[in-house]
């Protein structure tokens, strides 16, 4: 049994006394409340199934699984190119950052790099797809708390990054834009003082969510003390991402990999937060997102001057041969293992998502809180089901 | 005071106006609140588009919106206790008409001059509890049951504050009938001053603070929706109600809201009335009978300045948990409640 706190471990051990009817007179009449798989808290197929105890949660398990989609097993069937089309649909909310791990694995087997312009600006929309998805993150939070104005600021500042992506790439949620040697297309005229632009208004996004959500006394007693998870317990269910940074591990695949990616041009920092609550995990992804401002303003004043795509041929055939590459994703680390035997399409393909991993923990984290928390905690943990379900 | 209208009106015939007039009371303010409020002022808030949209200035939403839950099936489920199911609805409403009868209007329209108003207000205040409790009791749903207890365990508790809060009022106006309270708002001075009457929101700030808190629970609104909380308990008691049934609990949700708004203003903000100074009043017996007319008018704006407060701090807070609602109730705005008594009444005495 991993490390549990006191509370935790009387909710065990009133667990294990109901399991075992040792002390009938004491016990309460338990309830087992099945939240899902359609319920506004789980944004999707998720089913929850908790043993309740009066309000507090004895027993919970996350049943995943209702969405399958069998992407691994689809890729087998595909050409390297067209694999793009189908991986973006993963995070439905961070499309283009889903494409790129595997663009570069690809890459990596092939053994070209892309073109320095086009890794400016494969950097600098991985990092707006990281807002679009935070920033409706911090909305939704609202709404699983009760305060439902956010969510729709939320959606009006999301359109602004997604209208600068749909200006890039043709697509607002599946732009598949990446190819393999680089990008199909240049950015169109305008397109960077519009994101300047747009970035300022973000930061304002920010600071009116940080009024709204972060300021207010409700929403800190809400989530703050509540899901606690101490950083090796993290690390033993291998969270990653924001979920991580929160428990104090200082983590950022950005920042610790040497990828063909420009993230190092730029001036930004990892934030981390010790306390390891609700609280953190939100506090470290709006700090995130004030980061891809950032990072964005920064990259899209030096963007070199070239071609965006380097010289592959016209049919691509990957080299036979094994590669890993895992970047970090809105969610936390997202990678692909692809392994090659000489022909159009991939041989195998595991997809690591990071939203699966991040709820694995919920067992854990779920036992002993009352029921309006495990809404807090999920949302805190903020798990996209197309992610887990992949 | 003996109510003298300008034509006599046989008994079956106030006793027709006073149905209908409890109807426009109720339902016309919350037709008023959910338009202007819901409708309105979020979408302008939320840059939500949808309610500018159908009518001119959006004003066809709420026709569109009654004819659609109208339309719906009414679904009861298969293990519920069906009787009861259908009961609890009607039961909620009929709390917020059974609650409009002791608000005044004006010096003649008022539906009962009942000398213990304040009483009655704060009983029946409590009947919808019943309604909500057998909600989620009889939908036969485990979200549904404990949105019903969360419902039963909050309203019980913002009970007590929100009686402890008009205590003070009642001691300062030395009444329990809803209409003298108006009366000595209007007719007394505070700090020498007689030109602004003494609206019992200067003196009783604090009274008027907990009992407006306690409203906003009562209302099982955010931040004290525990009973509702959509995203957790998918609606809580509301779950298995669709169609016109959920209609009535919407409508007793906001109808409540405007006349527990209508009492707060009648036992704050100087009811009816504007300070009788102001035309060289002395008494109720002094004023004119077209105060019977602007009466109204002048509630209804004063509900909706509260109306509007209250949904304000709707839209804008998020929710309590069941055990932090409670220690709000119990250990601040109780004893914020007896202090105010005790020194509204030792004030009373020594001043």
């Amino acid at each position: 049994m991993t490390m549990l706190n006191e509370r935790q471990q009387l909710s065990y051990i009133a667990g294990q006394a109901a399991d075992a009817r040792l002390n009938v007179e004491l016990e309460t009449e338990g309830m087992t409340l099945n939240i899902g798989p359609q319920h506004p808290a789980t944004h999707g197929t998720l089913r929850i199934i908790a043993r309740l105890d009066g309000e507090q949660v004895v027993w919970a398990e996350p049943v995943a699984g209702y969405m399958h989609r069998g992407y691994e097993k689809l890729t087998e069937v595909r050409t390297f190119p067209q694999v793009t089309t189908l991986i973006n649909r993963i995070d439905w909310l961070g499309s283009f950052a889903n494409e790129v791990p595997f663009i570069l694995a690809a890459e990596k087997l092939m053994e070209i790099e892309a073109p320095p312009r086009a890794q400016y600006i494969r950097t600098i929309l991985f990092e707006l797809s990281r807002i679009a998805n935070v920033g409706l993150f911090l909305g939704d939070l609202g709404v699983q708390l009760g305060a439902v104005t956010p969510v729709f600021l939320a959606f009006r500042d999301r359109e602004y990054v997604l209208n600068l992506i749909e200006g890039a790439t043709g697509g607002r949620f599946h732009p598949n834009f990446d190819r393999i040697g680089g990008l199909k297309d240049d950015l169109p005229k305008g397109w960077v003082d519009e994101t300047r632009q747009v970035m300022r208004k973000l930061r304002g996004f920010c600071d009116e969510m940080e009024d709204l959500l972060f300021g207010n006394e409700i929403f800190q007693s809400r989530t703050r003390g509540i899901g606690v998870i101490p950083a090796d317990v993290a690390k033993s269910y291998g969270l990653s991402g924001a979920n991580l940074r929160a428990s104090g591990v200082d983590w950022d695949l950005r920042r610790d990999q040497d990828l063909p990616m420009v993230w190092n041009k730029a001036d930004w920092k990892v934030w981390t937060h010790p306390d390891g609550d609700s609280w953190a995990r939100c506090w470290v992804r709006l700090q995130e997102t004030r980061e891809s401002c950032k990072i964005v303003e920064q990259l899209i004043d030096d963007i070199p001057a070239g071609p965006v795509m380097a010289k592959v041929p016209r049919i691509i055939k990957v080299p036979e041969g094994e590669a890993w590459v895992s970047t970090e994703n809105p969610l936390g680390e997202m990678g692909y293992y692809v392994v090659s035997k000489g022909d159009l399409g991939p041989f195998r393909v595991k997809i690591r998502s990071a939203s699966f991993n991040n709820i694995s923990i919920t067992p854990w984290v779920l036992k002993g809180v009352y029921v309006p928390d495990i809404i807090t905690i999920l949302a805190s943990l903020y798990f996209i089901l197309g992610d887990i379900d992949r | 005071m003996i109510a003298q209208l300008a034509v006599e009106v046989p008994y079956w015939g106030q006793s027709l106006l006073r149905v209908l007039g409890g109807i426009v009371a109720v339902l016309l303010p919350a037709g008023g609140i959910v338009y202007l409020f819901l409708f309105k002022m979020m979408s302008f808030m939320q840059s939500r588009l949808g309610p500018m949209e159908a009518g001119p200035y959006g004003s066809m939403q709420l026709i569109a919106e009654v004819g659609k839950w109208l339309q719906k099936e009414d679904i009861i489920p298969e293990n519920a206790d069906a009787k009861i199911f259908k009961i609890a609805p009607i039961i909620v409403l009929v709390s917020t008409f059974l609650l409009i009868v002791v608000v005044p209007f004006g010096p003649d329209a008022l539906f009962t001059n009942f000398s213990a108003g304040v009483f009655y207000a704060l009983a029946i205040g409590s009947v919808s509890v019943i309604g909500i409790l057998v909600a989620g009791w009889s939908s036969a749903n485990k979200y549904s049951l404990l949105g019903g207890l969360r419902a039963g365990g909050q309203l019980i508790a913002y009970e007590l504050p929100m009686v402890l809060a008009v205590v003070g009022v009642v001691i300062q106006a030395g009444s329990m009938n809803l209409q003298q309270i108006v009366v000595a708002q209007n007719t007394q001075e505070i700090f020498g001053l007689d030109w602004i009457g003494n609206p019992f929101v200067i003196t009783q700030f604090v009274g008027f603070v907990v009992f407006m808190i306690a409203v906003q629970a009562e209302l099982t609104q955010p931040p004290f929706d525990m009973p509702i909380a959509e995203s957790e308990l998918v609606s809580g008691y509301m779950t298995e109600y669709s169609g016109f049934r959920f209609l009535m609990f919407f409508i007793a949700e906001f109808a409540t809201a405007g006349v527990f708004a209508f009492i707060a203003s009648v036992l704050f903000l100087g009811g009816w009335g504007v300070p009788f100074s102001w035309f060289g009043w002395t008494g109720i017996d002094s004023v004119d009978n077209w105060m019977n007319v602007v009466g109204p008018i002048i509630m209804m704006s004063k509900m909706m300045a509260l109306v509007g407060i209250i949904m304000w701090v709707r839209f804008t807070y998020p929710r309590f948990r069941e055990d932090q609602l409670q220690r709000f109730a119990w250990k601040v705005l109780i004893p914020v409640s007896l202090a105010n008594i005790v020194v509204t009444s030792i004030l009373k005495v020594a001043v």
